[in-house]
């Protein structure tokens, strides 16, 4: 009952938007219903799902692959910390480069195609789960290290049981910061040099003035986002339950 | 082995029933460079099957660093450790270590069975083998159904024992503890200092902590190995003679007890 209550704020700003802009007559802020409308029209029924399964598709590859890249090359960094120290500074040098900047290399290299637009979401999201990954395993408490090997774990089960788990809340907030970039990068590879994605048909929509559509497009990308990060969300719940119990009997003890 | 060898001065041979052999141990960090420190200078005991030895010295007199020596966890800078019989290499699979901070050592993702399963799971018990383990080292140490709950969701002192459970579970020969019982309330330590003599009585497991705390060791042990300041060095090995089963009243409040305290608190005081 209080979540829906509060959801109050951000309906009033629907009906808001819908009462004022209801004879608008401007171009560029067409009535809500208007959107609605065509919304319906577009995405529901008509041609723009392919746009919508186009996008999504690149998204389900780039995602999971920055994130399990992100994950296996920390851990790696963690474990032979020797070679981390000498690789960190050309990590952390290609880190700072914004992914928008090497965009035009990147299409040079690889054509505008699927391959182009996954490289750019796992290229950028890569680095908030990688960095965190290494930081969350860097901070494990050595007891629980020595706990490992007075029970005599191998090296994977040690990884396993102790080093993962314990790394886990740190390494989900990495994750949650590498699903917003890749919803980002999705769209910012579609933006350039690109004939398909959601990110395609807003920039084509407000070529050709066609500014309802071009809003129809943006509402959808505002929902996906929102869907996937209320999924993640859901996800997060389930897999730090244990974290987020012991935290609440700190707070309250 | 003749029983007439003299032990400390020839050659490092632990006597036969020793299940913990220390000789001439040092340990030396950062060797040779700037930031050199002796944790531990000489220091040599042996702790007989079946028998419970304290350790006590002032605080940051290098107990940890001993315990984690005398653990397999970390390699000495000279001397040995042996323990039934062999020099330590790693950590021998027939000791188990409690570690002082529970909140540290018991892994908070794991349901308290799933806690003491796992060093089941390393050593391969199969999983019907397993849950009876379970179930009876959770008793032993006094838990009952406590199994599907998260160690944070227990007293300090039940996660304790969860711990002791823990390390017990896979029968271990010698139990070592890192004052085990510093994190917890008077009463709570009181208990647990029980619950560790009745579990020694009916397991027959020999028993090496580590404290800062002199009645504890005098109450819980059969003889306390005193420390100096740092580095450590071996001040006196003291016996303590008082009879089994002890009581916190009755142990605490005798004669003998009072005489012994006073001797260790002297030694551990006086530079």
């Amino acid at each position: 009952m209080t979540r829906i209550w509060r959801l109050w704020f951000f309906a009033l700003v629907l009906v808001l938007w819908w009462v004022l802009s209801a004879g608008s007559r401007s171009t560029f802020f067409p009535p809500l219903q208007k959107i609605v409308t065509q919304l319906y029209e577009l995405w529901i029924v008509g041609d723009a799902r392919r746009e919508l399964w186009s996008s999504l598709g690149n998204f389900a590859i780039g995602y999971p692959a920055a994130g399990l890249l992100g994950i296996g090359i920390g851990a790696l960094l963690w474990k032979f910390h020797r070679v981390g120290h000498a690789v960190s500074p050309v990590l952390y040098f290609v880190y700072v480069i914004p992914t928008a900047a090497m965009l035009p290399a990147i299409i040079a290299v690889m054509g505008i195609g699927s391959p182009m637009k996954i490289a750019v979401i796992v290229l950028a999201a890569i680095w908030p789960t990688l960095l965190n990954t290494l930081d969350g395993m860097r901070g494990i408490d050595p007891v629980m290290l020595d706990t490992a090997k007075v029970m005599h774990m191998s090296a994977v089960r040690t990884v396993r049981t102790v080093v993962l788990p314990g790394a886990m809340p740190q390494i989900m907030a990495g994750l949650r910061n590498s699903l917003q970039i890749s919803v980002i990068m999705m769209v910012v590879s579609e933006l350039v040099a690109s004939r398909s994605g959601i990110g395609f048909f807003i920039l084509e929509a407000q070529q050709r003035f066609a500014i309802t559509e071009m809003w129809t497009g943006i509402i959808v990308l505002a929902v996906v986002g929102s869907a996937l990060t209320f999924l993640f969300i859901a996800v997060e719940r389930v897999v730090l339950a244990w974290y987020l119990g012991a935290r609440a009997v700190e707070q309250k003890g | 082995m003749s029983q007439s060898e003299v032990i400390r001065g020839g050659p490092p041979r632990p006597a036969d029933e020793a299940m913990l052999s220390v000789r001439a141990l040092a340990k030396t960090y950062n060797a040779g460079q700037r930031t050199e420190r002796v944790a531990i200078a000489d220091v040599s005991f042996d702790v007989a099957v079946g028998e419970f030895v304290c350790v006590v010295g002032p605080s940051g007199c290098g107990k940890t660093t001993l315990l984690r020596c005398l653990s397999g966890l970390l390699s000495p800078t000279s001397g040995e450790v042996r323990f039934e019989g062999t020099p330590l290499q790693a950590v021998p699979d027939r000791l188990s270590v409690v570690f002082q901070d529970y909140s540290r050592s018991l892994f908070p993702w794991l349901s308290v069975n799933r806690n003491v399963a796992v060093p089941l799971k390393v050593a391969g018990v199969e999983k019907r083998q397993r849950e009876a383990r379970i179930r009876e080292v959770l008793q032993a140490v006094g838990l009952g159904d406590v199994g599907r709950s998260y160690p944070w969701q227990l007293s300090g002192g039940m996660q304790q024992r969860v711990a002791i459970a823990r390390a017990l579970a896979q029968k271990p020969d010698m139990l070592l503890m890192d004052e085990p019982f510093a994190s917890v309330d008077a009463q709570t330590r009181f208990d647990l200092e029980d619950l560790i003599l009745r579990v020694r009585r009916e397991l027959g497991i020999t028993v090496v902590l580590v404290t800062h705390d002199i009645d504890e060791a005098v109450y819980l042990a059969d003889r306390v190995v005193v420390l100096g300041r740092a580095p450590s060095r071996v001040k006196e090995i003291v016996d303590v003679p008082l009879e089994h089963p002890r009581t916190q009243l009755g142990t605490r409040s005798s004669d003998a007890f009072g005489r012994l305290r006073r001797h260790l608190m002297e030694l551990v005081t006086t530079a």
